[in-house]
């Protein structure tokens, strides 16, 4: 097999020729994952697309293990967990990666996500690409909460009480919303069951969208460090063998990280209380979320009215999506924006409170520290992007990739 | 511009080293142990575990059920399958007969660790309402759970050692429980363990700690009987993962070897 850049490829094993003159699939990988021109400048942070991927096909095969295995029923779900932790060969292995995989995955998305923010990938010409993404990020979410759902423990099942009588706050039809979306009129086996449904289901819409995704991707191709354009040959290297080689040792290194959790603190990012089997009778005195949730539980809290905080939460990530055109800045990367990066990093600081605030109960002081961070969120991507775009002086740009990376190396 | 930053930074963490004094506040933390299946490579001492399957059986059991655990799982332990099969036996558990109706068998290996009550409500009624909780995955449904079982198990106070200002706070009176580590600190539990409350068979002297200490490694086993497949297993994948990524290091250095 040969190729060069703009030439169809020529395979030389006659079968392979074959398909691909009538299902071009060799074509596609060669010209998508071979000589697919890259932004020679990357850093680790562009790693993150391939670890969340890695992790995506993580999670759907030990799911689909786990399903093989698992009892949707009230009164089973629990021990049927309890059943693989114990009785199923490696069953313990398949959860343990199924339920810190959650953890490592939505790690790897906010990495990801924060990279994006960073060196401004969803300015134009991705702005799609990164509407895909939050609509991944969305579904990620509705997949995690349902899945934690299935041990059916204390925290499942008070949970899944929180966040389903979210939507009564709708007015008028809200509480027939939350009966619907019960299957009765309290969480019972129909919730337990719709949710395992959708639970199996949704992870193939993530795929989908990915692939959505990806496609967008390799239109512009990959944004980069600088967040200038490719102006030629000279500022690109073929995905493989140099960006295949670079994020399979970046995926690995995440592994070492995940693995040692897997291994070694399989429930430290777990909530004991989701080792008791949930009891519609007995409220936990504390119901939190999972970490990965905590800092949209704080700004759910932080507004005083029901309604209005589960506004709040859904505009929390509602602003993602016009995150786009927000942003007033020509200039894509912080490192030319000597001001907004401050302010990024100020932001990352700023969820860390409210994660902070949503793992506490809602009293004394967590009150008044979640409704400033909660302002101060809105306060980011509402009032500072658009004006800070206009008042910033950027700092003068490379003009090329290439001309940025030799200096770079002469020192 | 600048300072604006820097002073927005300063109140933050002002802000957040305050929540931090205020968090840290009266919750009674349980004293820390060192336990044998702790760490990358913990294991469990089967003779603690032993000791501590005795003090289960001839003290939890009368009101606490273990009922994710068959009787073959103490293999696990190191006994031997004739005393598993005898401590199944020396079991009744209710089964049907062959023509349907219920009857009594001695217990088999393969049954599950027999219940002290029939069910939920004989279990409540015969503790003042509550039923006693299963203790199958107790050591992981609890904060710090080792530690706080052990404390649980060794924190009670006798009423007339309480201090007035306790009895004031607790509102406890002389026929309840006083525990040092239990949340709200009465407890519908009476002082489980003392010295000597069991005769060890291998002879280890039944201190209340020994008691307690032994008990939890028992529990902690139960809770996770796979701890130390996982260990090992884990060590094994860390050890090939770093392998893999010095090796993916030099690929990827010699692939961007020609990029100066």
């Amino acid at each position: 097999m040969a190729s060069s850049h703009g030439a169809p490829p020529v395979f030389n094993n006659r079968v392979i020729a074959w398909i691909d003159h009538r299902l071009p699939i060799f074509s596609y990988l060669e010209k998508e994952y071979h000589t697919f021109p890259t932004p020679r400048n990357f850093n680790y942070f562009w790693n993150f697309g391939a670890i969340a991927t890695v992790m995506l096909v993580l999670m759907i095969a030990t799911g689909i293990v786990l399903a093989t295995n698992y009892t949707p029923h009230v009164t089973m779900a629990f021990d049927s967990v309890e059943r693989i932790m114990r009785d199923v060969p490696q069953g313990w292995l398949m959860r343990y990666l199924h339920m810190t995989g959650a953890s490592f995955f939505f790690i790897a998305v906010y990495i990801h996500i924060f990279r994006g923010l960073y060196y401004g990938s969803y300015k134009a010409p991705r702005e799609l690409l990164w509407i895909l993404g939050v609509i991944i990020l969305l579904l990620m979410m509705a997949t995690a909460f349902m899945g934690y759902v299935l041990p059916w423990g204390q925290m499942s099942f008070w949970g899944a009480t929180v966040i389903t009588s979210l939507f009564s706050a709708i007015p008028v039809v809200g509480d027939s919303i939350t009966t619907w979306l019960w299957g009765g009129f309290a969480i019972d086996n129909p919730t337990l069951n719709r949710f395992y449904a959708l639970h199996y289901l949704l992870p193939f819409v993530i795929v989908a969208v990915v692939a959505l995704h990806v496609v967008a991707l390799h239109v512009h191709g990959s944004n980069n460090p600088l967040g200038i354009d490719v102006k030629g040959p000279q500022d690109t290297v073929p995905f493989h063998p140099y960006y295949t080689m670079k994020d399979g040792f970046g995926v690995i290194l995440f592994l070492i990280v995940y693995c040692c959790f897997v291994f070694f603190a399989p429930d430290y990012l777990g909530d004991a209380a989701n080792y008791i089997p949930a009891n519609p009778l007995v409220t936990p005195t504390h119901i939190v979320p999972e970490w990965y949730f905590l800092p949209f539980y704080a700004i759910l809290r932080a507004i005083p009215d029901k309604l209005g905080g589960v506004l709040a939460m859904f505009g929390s990530i509602g602003v993602l999506f016009v995150l786009p055109w927000l942003d007033t800045s020509r200039v894509r990367s912080c490192s030319f924006r000597p001001i907004y990066k401050w302010f990024v990093g100020l932001l990352v600081i700023d969820l860390f409170v409210l994660g902070w605030c949503g793992a506490n109960p809602p009293e004394g002081f967590f009150v008044p520290l979640s409704r400033v961070a909660t302002i101060y969120y809105f306060f980011h991507f509402l009032v500072l992007l658009p004006v800070l775009g206009k008042i910033e002086r950027p700092l003068p740009l490379p003009p090329s990739i290439a001309d940025a990376v030799l200096k770079k190396k002469a020192g | 511009m600048r300072r604006f930053i820097a002073s927005g930074a300063i109140a933050l963490s002002a802000l957040a080293i305050g929540a931090v004094a205020i968090a840290a506040e009266t919750e009674v933390h349980p004293p820390h142990k060192h336990w044998h299946f702790q760490g990358p490579f913990g294991t469990y001492d089967r003779a603690a575990a032993q000791r501590g399957f005795q003090v289960y059986k001839e003290v939890c059991s009368a009101c606490h059920s273990l009922s994710l655990l068959a009787y073959r799982n103490l293999m696990d332990l190191g006994l031997s399958e004739n005393a598993v099969k005898a401590i199944a036996a020396d079991v009744q558990i209710p089964d049907l007969s062959d023509d349907g109706q219920p009857a009594d068998r001695p217990g088999r290996p393969s049954d599950r660790f027999k219940k002290p009550f029939a069910n939920e409500l004989a279990a409540a009624a015969a503790n003042g309402g509550k039923a006693p909780p299963d203790l199958s995955v107790i050591i992981k449904a609890r904060e710090d759970g080792p530690n706080y079982v052990h404390a649980l198990l060794t924190g009670y106070v006798p009423f007339d050692k309480l201090t007035p200002a306790q009895i004031k706070e607790t509102g406890v009176t002389k026929d309840d429980n006083y525990n040092t580590f239990f949340p709200g600190h009465r407890i519908a539990m009476p002082p489980p363990l003392a010295d000597d409350k069991v005769t060890y068979v291998d002879g280890t002297k039944a201190t209340l700690d020994q008691e307690a200490s032994d008990v939890v490694e028992f529990l902690a086993w139960a809770s996770e009987p796979h701890l130390e497949d996982r260990n090992r297993t884990g060590v094994r994948v860390i050890l090939f993962l770093l392998a893999m990524a010095g090796l993916m290091y030099a690929v990827k250095r010699q692939v961007w070897a020609d990029k100066p």
